[in-house]
């Protein structure tokens, strides 16, 4: 069951898109910044399966120019 | 709702974001933040001030049940915007240390014993009742702390001064921010800062005066980097003794010996008239020229006496004053080059750039501390850069509560809430507002902070009441005070949350309740006070130290000044202590006000906040057109002659060393709280002396192995750090005080400055021995 936390940074001028873009992607939390061009993505899946195909969906997101990682948790 | 595992790790994961996000973008708000937390377990955020330094950042708890269990910036608060220190970050933590103190202990036999709270408050009435009948009232002390809430320092001064009619009240800022206050007083006739953090937006030029921003004022350091980042041309100047994290940020790194600071002071003004560039307009309007006494010794003996005399002189006696201070000459005292002189003189002088000066320990922890805060303000007021926006030479505060509850409630020996006791007017207000004859206040003030301990060591001093602080291993020259405060016949009450050195020597510990168990106030350093609701519950049987005092106070049958109700007190309290600073110059906010907002500057005049003090655009106490120093009698600023003295102790065959002592980011003052955060605890789990690198290898000393540092007064073990975060000249070392398995207080000197009696924990000499 991880759960991991990430700064998302948007392609130029793409903010609202990216929003709307993780917003439909199943086990993600989006918040974003009121006055800077980033935004908080937290996932929370149920396995690692899961978690390896959330990747996939990611990367694929042409809104997503690149995300850090900033905590990571895998239950043992 | 309970806040599961899994919601936990959750609200982890989104504070590291926001940490991470907060570091990389000052400022940045995650508005939509509380709707996601409300998602994953229904935490409440409510604000208070951090526990720790003077900055004064607004924090939001997160709070599940009874539980703090998240911290975040507060977005709201002008401070911070947001951001918060590794501190601040971790700061709730500090409530549940698995030795917290939660029942009451009294000596019994020798061993400390849990008894109930209302037996040791019982004790500790009596025991003070009984000393005072003995030894008369001046054998009883309060001891108190920058970290007391405004309510603690203000109840404190009331019994002691107003009650029992004794000026035995001091506190640990006298170690942090007393030159500070005497600076003021003698430049401006009137205590703290008149800028505040805007500043650090608006100055085109920081010049930091012996201290490192970097680690002990991060927030504000942020602030300093992001404008340099969002503007051009922006200098951050970084004059110190030691290289460290704030000199390798700066755009220049200028160092100097230690105490000569008085010297380059005095050059730079040399500079700025030599130059033409000194701010006529402003100066002959607004500035008056001053000398007082020289030679006025270091207080290392006990019942040493100093009072200053002013004598008023003119600009051509400043002038030839001056005179001794050229670059050149002042190069061979300092060993600042003079082309570095100029360079700095070249900048504050410079009619178009506005310079912001800030300091801390470095200048005030001087025996000429008074004298050098003097001499900075020299500085801008020769050059009319003061009281405007960017241009303010600023004393920023250690402690949260520094200003709050020590400079404005005046919880030093001199000092009442409004003015000094040595003043009748000023006796009368407070004989008035706390229901007590006007007798009972008396005129003359006792102890400052140094001589209180001595006087518990001569035994003039029998019963001493400690709240809120570590004497133990903050005081200088500390074997005498420990040995002291250990003697036969000496009583000693400590109010604490942990056990630390100075609990040890305790004959009662009463169990404290830290900051957001109680409900309480700061005030920070750019005159801020900032209020907290009571956010999580008490834990076993521990007592907000106010509540503390008032139950004391009755027991000695002072219950007509001590009428509160549990419910109600804070509150009651703040409105009685607001009426000795009912005037335009130092009104302060309603108890309303101050619940509703992230702190409020004072004066607080017709609902505006005074954000530049002697500046008539901002200030409604201003009387003049532009600026108007109210503080003094003819209203002007005064510049000080001021000659650099040297220390009372500098490195010899015998001790070649100097001593210099500090803080690191990762802990609080003496650690008693942040070595029990485990995360700081690991960063930086042990004390250490840092030495230069050539100095090092002279004496055979390798990264990491044991050194042997002594002075005329002690000795200890430690280990060697060699290029770590800071690095000392040669000649120098650097320990920091946060470790109580390493007390470097017991090497250092107790000397002090004159005026301001606070001691100088920067210099003394040693010796390096491999251990």
């Amino acid at each position: 069951m991880p759960v991991f936390s990430y700064l998302a940074y948007p392609e130029k001028g793409a903010k609202e898109q990216l929003l709307k873009d993780l917003s439909e992607v199943r086990y993600c939390e989006i918040t974003p910044a009121q006055n800077e061009e980033i935004l908080i993505l937290l996932t929370d899946t149920p396995d690692e399966d899961s978690e390896i195909k959330l990747q996939k969906q990611l990367k694929a997101l042409d809104s997503l120019q690149s995300l850090s990682m900033t905590f990571g948790h895998v239950d043992d | 709702m309970k806040l599961d595992r899994r919601s936990f790790i959750k609200l982890m994961a989104m504070n590291s974001a926001a940490t991470a996000a907060a570091t990389l973008f000052p400022g940045v708000i995650f508005g939509a933040w509380k709707t996601v937390d409300m998602a994953s377990g229904g935490l409440v955020w409510k604000k208070t001030p951090c526990r720790f330094c003077g900055t004064g950042c607004g924090l939001l708890v997160g709070v599940s049940g009874d539980r703090a269990v998240a911290v975040k910036g507060d977005p709201n608060c002008t401070v911070n915007k947001g951001l918060c220190c590794v501190k601040g970050y971790h700061s709730i933590q500090i409530l549940y240390g698995k030795d917290r103190i939660q029942k009451a202990l009294v000596r019994k036999n020798g061993k400390m014993v849990e008894v109930p709270v209302a037996e040791a408050l019982d004790l500790v009435a009596n025991k003070m009742q009984e000393t005072i009948q003995a030894h008369g009232k001046d054998a009883v002390a309060m001891y108190g702390s920058g970290q007391w809430s405004i309510t603690d320092g203000y109840v404190a001064s009331k019994l002691f001064k107003g009650s029992i009619g004794t000026n035995n009240v001091e506190a640990n800022a006298r170690l942090c921010m007393a030159s500070a206050v005497t600076g003021c007083l003698t430049t401006f006739g009137l205590d703290e800062p008149m800028g505040c953090y805007e500043d650090i937006e608006k100055a085109d030029v920081f010049i930091t005066w012996g201290n490192n921003m970097a680690e002990m004022h991060p927030v504000l350091f942020s602030r300093m980097l992001a404008t340099r980042k969002n503007r051009t041309n922006v200098k951050i100047i970084d004059f110190a003794t030691r290289t460290t994290r704030s000199s390798l940020a700066a755009d220049r790194s200028i160092l100097f010996r230690p105490q000569t600071d008085l010297s380059v002071a005095n050059a730079i003004c040399y500079e700025i008239i030599r130059n033409g560039w000194v701010n006529w307009e402003f100066v002959n309007r607004h500035v008056s020229f001053h000398k007082g006494k020289t030679n006025i010794g270091y207080g290392t003996e006990d019942h040493f006496k100093f009072k200053d005399k002013a004598e008023t002189v003119d600009f051509d006696s400043f002038k030839a004053f001056l005179e001794d201070y050229t670059p050149e000459n002042v190069e061979k005292i300092s060993g600042v080059p003079a082309k570095d002189i100029k360079y700095l003189a070249a900048l504050y002088g410079d009619p178009d750039k506005k310079v912001t000066s800030f300091w801390t320990m470095g200048m005030n922890q001087h025996t000429r501390g008074t004298w050098i805060n003097n001499l900075v303000y020299n500085i801008h007021l020769l050059t009319g850069k003061i009281s405007s926006p960017g241009n303010s030479p600023f004393s920023l505060t250690g402690q949260p509560s520094a200003c709050g509850t020590v400079r404005e409630v005046g919880t030093l020996t001199h000092k009442l809430p409004h003015g000094v006791v040595m003043n009748p007017d000023h006796r009368k207000m407070a004989a008035e507002i706390w229901d007590v004859p006007v007798e009972n206040i008396d005129p003359k003030p006792t102890y400052h902070t140094v001589e209180m301990f001595r006087a518990l060591d001569r035994g003039d001093i029998r019963f001493m009441w400690i709240q809120v602080t570590n004497p133990m291993v903050t005081m200088p020259n500390l074997r005498r005070y420990r040995d002291g405060a250990e003697k036969e016949g000496r009583f000693v009450v400590v109010s604490e949350i942990y056990p630390t050195p100075t609990s040890d020597v305790a004959d009662v510990i009463l169990p404290s309740a830290l900051w957001i168990e109680r409900e309480g106030f700061f005030g920070n350093s750019e005159r801020r006070t900032q209020h907290n609701d009571q956010i999580v519950p008490m834990p076993g049987d521990t007592v907000s130290n106010t509540w503390q005092i008032i139950e004391v106070a009755r027991r000695m049958g002072y219950q007509k000044q001590f009428p509160w109700s549990e419910e109600t007190y804070i509150e009651d309290i703040w409105n009685e202590y607001t009426r000795f600073h009912d005037s335009p110059k130092h009104r302060m906010a309603p108890y309303k006000t101050l619940k509703e907002r992230s702190g409020v500057q004072w004066p607080f005049v017709d609902g505006m906040e005074t954000k530049w003090r002697y500046n008539a655009k901002y200030d409604p106490a201003c009387k003049q057109e532009d600026f108007d120093f109210y503080g003094k009698p003819d209203h002007r600023a005064w510049i000080w002659l001021r000659p650099y003295e040297p220390p009372a102790e500098s490195p010899d065959s015998e001790y070649p060393f100097w001593l210099n002592t500090g803080r690191v980011l990762e802990h609080w003052h003496t650690g008693s709280m942040t070595r029990r955060i485990p995360i700081l605890h690991k960063a930086m789990p042990k004390s250490y002396v840092e030495i230069n690198p050539d100095d090092a290898a002279r004496l055979g000393i390798t990264n990491g192995s044991d050194v042997k540092i002594s002075s005329r007064r002690g000795s200890l073990v430690m280990q060697a750090m060699i290029n770590g975060r800071g690095n000392p000249p040669m000649g120098m070392v650097f320990v920091p005080f946060f470790d109580e398995k390493y007390l470097i207080n017991e090497v250092t000197l107790d000397a002090f400055c004159p005026i301001s009696k606070q001691p100088d924990y920067k210099k003394c000499a040693v010796k390096l021995e491999r251990a």
